[in-house]
């Protein structure tokens, strides 16, 4: 990587174009995309950026096309990456079964609008979380996460490229309108500050490498490049270690089992989470993305208000801090879950406490406000507990 | 009585994966002879085997990703041509073949063929035409002739077909050439021009699929097609590229031959400072 | 201290360059927590067009204005539009040649219009109105705004971008004298 095409300063920013110059601090040196709002300021921005430092900018005809595109790059040896919204993402689906099953690296970006549909093109929306987690058809590890500022887009762009050369894994990062549009002071360390994990890469025999062989206990094989000599094969058929098609149930079995696994067992790399007052807390608030900024204020106000209410930020949406969930269940009353969709990962909570959990939704298209979340946690103050869903 | 002649090596052992077979292909089938052509090119190539990589969508043809001893991507339907895409541009040392069907190549992945012939990209398409989506049993398709039968067409295909060697011409492709499975040595010397042609090259050759689309058109065995083709086809380079169009049924010249050849500059991503 | 902007405008006025210009002199040569939106969507139809910014001494979290204490508006729609989304002590300034008040409205008035064509380019009125606006406020510093202009700005409407801010707060200083 080259030092100098990082712009270490400080900038007012706005959160797409803090996106763009993360990717190319972490060394992306492919986009190739389809411009849709709310994201096309990621696509103009590395537009004018790649030719300056060697990297390719590719429009491409549409989003299948797009994320086919950046995983080429990926196999051909490239940090590679992709941005785009809703309608995007339907279409990007396909082939990001393909990455997560080839085990391919690469950055999928998701500045999100309201939806179904074309929706609200140019306004917020939270309502693809589970869209990212099951979206393509199959069983796959997915990691996921959700800035709330155009600082942690970038931060969380250099982190989601390391994520997925370490793990071998499509990431999805989740971010909203708000967060892809809204200009706030972003930090670009100098180029030894950014973290860099590399690739896994074969050691030993050429001959005897197998590309889909996981030797160590974090189950991600080393990932060997188009060129280098090692007659690789890959396919979206289920295959052996080797790579080679086996259509039988074992292989299968062994595959999926891999690529789901790999994720439940290193949560220690990918599970992020940001807590605050959690001391004494009877109630905890849960938010991700631009809805924590809302969250955030609501919980201030209350424990100003005496309420004792603790607030916890999900920065990795999936994998889900289930563990760290089950924990707080043990000293609280009941849990708020605030998002810009009609009851996405509520469904995720519930499912790991005994607690209520209060439902704060808003269909998208306007920035979920502090007061609902605020209301919504003095409902629960007041009753001692409820459920409204 | 005739003795069989045993061989210690076959010339393409180590680009064939042996482990790999026995193949899937049925009886009668061209597409290995679409590949054995291929492969050929790449010894004749002189190009180092590291670097020759062979991208595929789905289908019959796409399998031929995983039969080559070389870097192979078998990807999803219709998305050889991006996939290839990305490969060329993140690594351009790289001599990248797309090889698939027509179904694949010019239907699901319909846009990505147009595109990549626009922006002139320098990758080799070889696109086997056996005028049906072989894989899933012998559908209509967008090459299958007007009036021939098949499993989604029981009266009579009621679709135009495409004139491929027409539209990535029109599209804008540098190199666009058409044979059948009977000219081989045409098809290896023109995969073998494509390599070093920059700018995007396809080369469709028409194969005989016995069990998809020959037997619902009277074309019963492989070999029935062939000889159709021996009867048929006609060299004519200079044809007017619009009368190019496929059509079985009566008696109709199949135009094989090098239709496009032409200088224009392939696709470069845009560079202010090279990065060394 | 948290504090909420809002100017606004029609398209081509330049209110996202004024408010991308205020919040990063808050930001980056202040050092105050800064977030500036602006209005996409339904909202920016019709050539309608506002940028937003919310400044405080602590970080922030609810990104956009919901009362303001500050209008600055550069176009009749504009002032229409968000007048009622302002605090009752909140500072109006108007450009008086584009915005007629309300008759109960006492804001401040600038003929920012028409000061940048003395100039010789009228889409430099926001700047001037920029000017105007730091020269009454008492959060906002000039040599911040300043270098927000020099690197912001294409170098050669350099000067003529310093000239207009020079222009918009002069004015104020002369109203303050005469006052
Ligand atoms: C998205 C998707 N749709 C449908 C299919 C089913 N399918 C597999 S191969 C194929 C047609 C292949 O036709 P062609 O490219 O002509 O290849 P052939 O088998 O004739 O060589 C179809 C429809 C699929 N695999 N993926
Ligand atoms: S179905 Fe047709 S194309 Fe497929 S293997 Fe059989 S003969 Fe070949
Ligand atoms: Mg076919």
């Amino acid at each position: 990587m080259t030092s100098s095409h990082i712009l270490t300063g400080r900038y007012f920013m706005n959160g797409d174009h803090a996106c763009a110059e993360g990717a190319i601090a972490a060394g992306c040196r492919f986009f190739g995309g389809y411009p849709i709002t709310p994201s096309t300021e990621i696509a103009e921005h590395l537009s004018s950026r790649m030719p300056q430092i060697g990297g390719v900018y590719i429009q491409m005809e549409d989003e299948m096309g797009s994320m086919a595109t950046v995983l080429g790059a990926s196999a051909a040896g490239a940090r590679a990456m992709t941005a785009t919204s809703g309608p995007g993402f339907s279409l990007m689906m396909e082939n990001i079964g393909l990455a997560a099953m080839m085990e391919i690296p690469c950055l999928v970006v998701n500045v999100q609008r309201g939806s179904p549909s074309t929706g609200l093109p140019t306004l917020p929306g939270q309502a693809d979380v589970m869209q990212a987690r099951w979206g393509s058809h199959g069983d796959y590890g997915v990691v996921a996460y959700a800035p709330w500022s155009p600082q942690e887009f970038f931060d969380l762009t250099v982190h989601s490229f390391n994520v997925a050369d370490r793990y071998r894994i499509p990431v999805l990062l989740l971010a909203d309108e708000v967060v892809g549009h809204m200009v706030e002071r972003v930090e670009i360390p100098e180029a030894d500050k950014i973290p860099h994990w590399g690739r896994k890469r074969p050691i030993g025999s050429k001959k005897e490498f197998k590309p889909f062989e996981a030797i160590d206990d974090d189950l991600v094989p080393p990932l060997a490049h188009a060129g280098e000599g090692y007659r690789l094969h890959f396919t979206g058929l289920t295959h052996d270690e080797r790579g080679y098609p086996d259509m039988s149930a074992d292989t299968h079995q062994v595959l999926v089992s891999r690529l789901v696994e790999k994720i439940n067992r290193n949560p220690k790399d990918l599970i992020r989470t940001e807590t605050f007052h959690l001391e004494g807390a009877r109630i905890v608030v849960i938010a991700f993305g631009s809805t924590a900024r809302s969250a955030r204020r609501a919980v201030r106000v209350a424990r100003e208000r005496g309420l004792p209410v603790g607030f916890l930020r999900l920065i990795s949406i999936w994998p889900f801090p289930e563990q760290l969930i089950r924990e707080l269940a043990q000293d609280v009353d009941a849990f708020v879950m605030a998002e810009m969709n009609l009851g996405q990962m509520i469904r995720e909570v519930e499912r790991h406490v005994e607690q209520p959990v209060l439902g704060v939704n808003h269909a998208g298209g306007a920035m979920l406000a502090p007061e609902p979340i605020l209301e919504a946690i003095e409902k629960v103050a007041n009753n001692g507990s409820t459920s409204s869903r | 009585m005739v003795q069989p002649l045993l061989v210690e090596e076959h010339p393409l052992d180590g680009l064939i994966r042996a482990d790999r077979m026995p193949h899937i292909w049925c009886p009668g089938c061209g597409i290995g002879i679409v590949m054995r052509c291929y492969a050929q090119a790449i010894i004749n190539s002189g190009i180092d085997i590291e670097k020759h990589v062979v991208v595929s969508g789905i289908g019959c043809s796409g399998r031929v990703a995983g039969y080559m001893n070389i870097d192979s991507y078998h990807t999803t339907h219709g998305r050889g041509i991006p996939f290839a895409v990305g490969l060329k541009l993140a690594n351009p040392e790289l001599c990248v073949t797309v090889f698939s069907g027509d179904g694949d190549l010019a239907a699901i992945g319909g846009n990505h063929l147009i595109h990549a012939a626009r922006r002139n990209i320098d990758i080799t398409v070889i696109c086997a035409n056996n005028f049906n989506y072989g894989m899933t049993g012998g559908q209509m398709g967008p090459t299958t002739p007007y009036g021939a039968l098949s499993t989604t067409s029981v009266y009579g295909c009621p679709e135009h077909p495409f004139n491929l060697v027409n539209l990535l011409a029109a599209a804008g492709a540098n190199f666009v050439s058409r044979w059948t499975t009977i000219h081989v040595r045409q098809v290896i010397d023109d995969v073998l021009y494509a390599f070093n042609k920059p700018g995007f090259s396809f080369i469709e050759v028409l194969a005989p699929c016995p069990i998809g689309f020959g037997k619902s058109n009277d074309l019963e065995q492989g070999v029935d097609e062939t000889l159709l083709y021996r009867e048929r086809c006609v060299h004519e380079p200079d044809t007017a590229l619009d009368k190019l169009g496929i059509d079985l049924r009566e008696d109709q010249p199949i135009y094989v031959g090098r239709f496009v050849d032409r200088e224009a500059p392939a696709y470069q991503p845009i560079r202010l400072e090279v990065e060394k | 201290m948290r504090q909420e902007i809002r100017i606004s405008g029609f398209g081509g006025q330049g209110v996202i360059l004024a408010g991308f210009l205020l919040g990063k002199a808050f930001s980056l040569y202040q050092d105050l927590e800064t977030v500036m939106t602006q209005a996409y969507g339904p909202e920016a139809r019709g050539g309608a067009s506002s940028s937003s910014i919310v400044v405080a001494d602590y970080p922030i979290a609810y990104p956009f204005v919901q009362k303001a204490d500050v209008l600055i508006a550069l176009s009749q729609e504009g002032y229409t539009r968000y007048r009622g989304e302002t605090k009752p002590e909140a500072t109006i300034i108007i450009d008086e040649g584009l915005v007629t008040p309300k008759p109960e409205d006492q804001p401040l008035r600038i003929p920012a219009t028409k000061l940048a064509e003395g100039l010789g380019r009228r889409i430099v009125a926001n700047v001037v109105i920029l000017g105007y606006f730091c020269a009454i406020s008492d959060i906002v510093s000039r040599e911040a705004v300043e270098e927000a202009i020099r690197t912001s700005v294409k170098p050669k409407t350099l000067s003529l971008n310093l000239e207009a801010f020079e222009a918009g707060f002069a004015y104020a200083k002369i109203e303050e004298r005469n006052s």
